[in-house]
């Protein structure tokens, strides 16, 4: 692939980054705003020999993906909002089988139907529990389709790394917003190929037992190695256990794996963060008119900083506290109701408060509206 | 043959209760693969949740044990991403026709080459006896202790409407036939549905007064009867056996591999 300037919409930023990472498998279910992502992989995904499959329903595609990752293949799905919600068991599963795969989540408003047409950050909770029972998840954001893209690239590779399900939060303005998108070459971005086992047949294969490094090397369906994969608590082979002792070690196992990598994982921007007493954080298209705050105020000379999270679970709170050590104000600007300023909160501790910029109302946060909660904020009046 | 060959001596003793129609399957089904002389490495066996789907842990087959219901969705991932593996499905009546009849209709119309074995006791065993789609009116279970008012669904009729081009039926007491129709389920180039006929003396049985494991594998050499015969004519109670569809479509991994040819021309 060579560098090419493209003009194209979010979803389809995704959708091209996900076929640089090497995508192989595709199942989808149509919904709104996420559909381009699936029609663009209609097209794309046979023309390079690959497989695209439009299931039955969001769970089903959740199902098919899980399956066609276990015979060897990078894999995605893409939904929104209702879809995501119906994914949320499947999902678990791949967190609890450890299957590397995709799944895209273009936010909309919600709960419920909520309006797929509109915007929203309102599933950011729900990416991180949204499947029941104790577990660590990974989720990315982008505010620009470089980023879309680039993310997109990072997810398989945290996935294929990790073995874990990867969750790109993206949202309705950015999936439907068109804007410019260079396509890196090829090695720009490096890939992570998945991690297989060297062992040859008869030599005893353990799915399930960690190296020394934590991670597991798989073996496809169809090779030479054949095990158990379940949704239980199960052993190294893969085989449903109660035994306390090994519950213990596989849940410790899957949650660590994850909080022991933040750094390794963890994706940002800042800008201007040096010297500012005021710092906004933000992600999505919040971010985007952040920023255009933060420059027009920056022009005026004020001293206001932002840091984009493109990495939002596991949630790197020693960076948050970091950054915003020195600020006299911190706000995140959201488009919920502070679903991430709570963790925001957390890791700034009790010294500092920590106000929630935010907008509710299906439209796109925008710096106006930034800018008047701000004055408040600084006691400077609307 | 040797059937320890295909088991995973280490998971065992299995976790079916004494007198489980589910055991003659698994042996019928090891019997099956090993005339048919498939090799281990090739079979993927896919289940969902329930008694008859810890199948898949004990051969030694890459078994993948799956949700409720959604064995047949993950099953459709493993196949078309490398559809020169053989699909085996096992489902209990619940874990196909309740809460994964979706994915059982739509396998069926892909025509997707895949073999799903319900293994119909007409009840939920593993969550303690609870009336399942197959019960039937008149039948009890612990959620219907005043009787069942459900309807059932006729497992090869609902195959047949949503499309699967082999249809078969037959029971635990028969176990030739079972393997017979087994090797014809699995040969058969499209999505094939064998409804097995097993039970579960420890619920279904003790609930509707059926008498022991032996007197339900009596009731179904006497309750049934080759398709076609004229038994059933006089007797409309009676259950035929044998099979119902046999037909050749296009096949959907056949189809995708045709559309990756027309997308690929240019
Ligand atoms: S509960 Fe019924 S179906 Fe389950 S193992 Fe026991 S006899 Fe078999």
């Amino acid at each position: 692939m060579s560098k090419k300037i493209t003009f194209v919409q979010g979803n389809e930023a995704c959708a091209l980054g996900a076929m640089y990472a090497g995508l192989d498998f595709y199942a989808g279910y149509p919904i709104t705003p996420s559909t381009e992502i699936a029609e663009t992989l209609a097209v794309m995904l046979p023309a390079a020999g690959k497989k695209f499959i439009q299931m039955e329903d969001e769970i089903s595609s959740m199902c098919a993906i899980i399956g066609a990752s276990l015979t060897g293949n990078k894999v995605m799905t893409a939904t929104s909002g209702p879809g995501f919600s119906l994914k949320q068991e499947a999902l678990g599963y791949a967190v609890m089988a450890e299957i590397p795969c995709v799944v895209v989540n273009v936010q909309r408003g919600g709960p419920s139907t909520g309006n797929p047409t509109h915007v929203s950050q309102g599933d950011v909770n729900q990416a991180r529990w949204g499947t029941h029972g104790d577990h660590s998840i990974v989720a990315l954001s982008a505010s620009n389709h470089q980023d879309v893209f680039k993310m997109t690239v990072e997810a398989f590779n945290i996935a294929e790394t990790y073995r874990t399900p990867v969750i790109l939060l993206f949202d309705e303005v950015i999936g439907h917003m068109r804007e410019k998108l260079i396509v890196p070459e090829e090695g720009e971005i490096p890939l992570v190929a998945r991690l297989r086992t060297s062992l040859k047949e008869g030599v005893n294969y353990h799915p399930y037992l960690p190296r020394e490094d934590g991670r597991l090397p798989m073996s496809d369906f169809g090779d030479v190695h054949r095990f158990n994969v379940t949704g239980l608590y199960h052993d190294m082979w893969g085989f449903p256990t109660d035994k306390p002792e090994l519950v213990q070690e596989l849940l410790r196992h899957l949650i660590d794996k994850i909080e022991n990598n933040v750094h390794k994982m963890t994706f940002y921007k800042s800008y201007f963060l040096e010297d500012a007493s005021t710092i906004l954080i933000s992600y999505g298209s919040a971010a985007r008119s952040a920023l255009s705050v933060v420059k027009q105020r920056r022009n005026r000379g004020e001293s206001i900083g932002l840091l984009e999270l493109n990495t939002i679970w596991p949630f790197p709170a020693e960076l948050v506290r970091e950054c915003t050590q020195h600020a006299d104000l911190v706000a995140v600007v959201e488009m919920n109701v502070g679903q991430l300023t709570q963790s925001v909160k957390l890791a700034v501790g009790t010294q500092k408060r920590v106000h929630l910029i935010n907008r509710l109302d299906g439209q796109m946060i925008i710096d106006k509206d930034i800018k008047r909660i701000l004055r408040i904020l600084q006691g400077r009046g609307i | 043959m040797d059937v320890k060959y295909y088991l995973r001596e280490r998971f065992f003793p299995h976790m079916w209760c004494a007198g489980c129609g589910h055991g003659i399957v698994l042996n019928a089904l090891v019997r099956a693969v090993d005339g048919l002389g498939i090799k281990k490495r090739d079979m993927v066996m896919v289940s969902g949740i329930g008694c008859s789907s810890r199948i898949s842990g004990y051969v030694d087959f890459h078994s993948l044990h799956t949700l409720h219901g959604r064995a047949l969705a993950f099953a459709t991932g493993v196949k078309l991403s490398k559809p020169s593996l053989n699909v085996i499905v096992p489902m209990g009546d619940g874990d196909a026709l309740a809460i994964g009849g979706n994915h059982f209709i739509h396998a069926a119309r892909r025509n997707i080459n895949i073999t799903a074995l319900v293994m119909n006791n007409r009840t939920y065993g593993m969550t303690g006896g609870q009336f399942s789609p197959l019960s039937g009116v008149g039948t009890k279970a612990t959620t219907a202790p005043y009787s069942n008012i459900d309807r059932e669904f006729d497992t090869v009729e609902l195959a047949t409407g949503a499309g699967a081009t082999f249809v078969a039926r037959t029971t635990v007491y028969h176990v030739k036939q079972l393997q017979s129709l087994l090797k014809k389920a699995i040969s058969h180039n499209g999505f094939s549905v064998l409804e097995v006929l097993s039970q579960c003396p420890t619920y279904f049985g003790r609930k509707n007064r059926k008498g022991s494991a032996v007197d339900m594998l009596n009731s179904f050499k006497d309750g049934t009867v080759p398709v076609g015969s004229k038994k059933k004519q006089d007797n409309p109670e009676l259950i035929e056996r044998g099979v119902f569809v046999d037909k050749i479509l296009p096949e959907y991994c056949e189809a995708y591999a045709e559309l990756v040819e027309r997308a690929t021309a240019k």
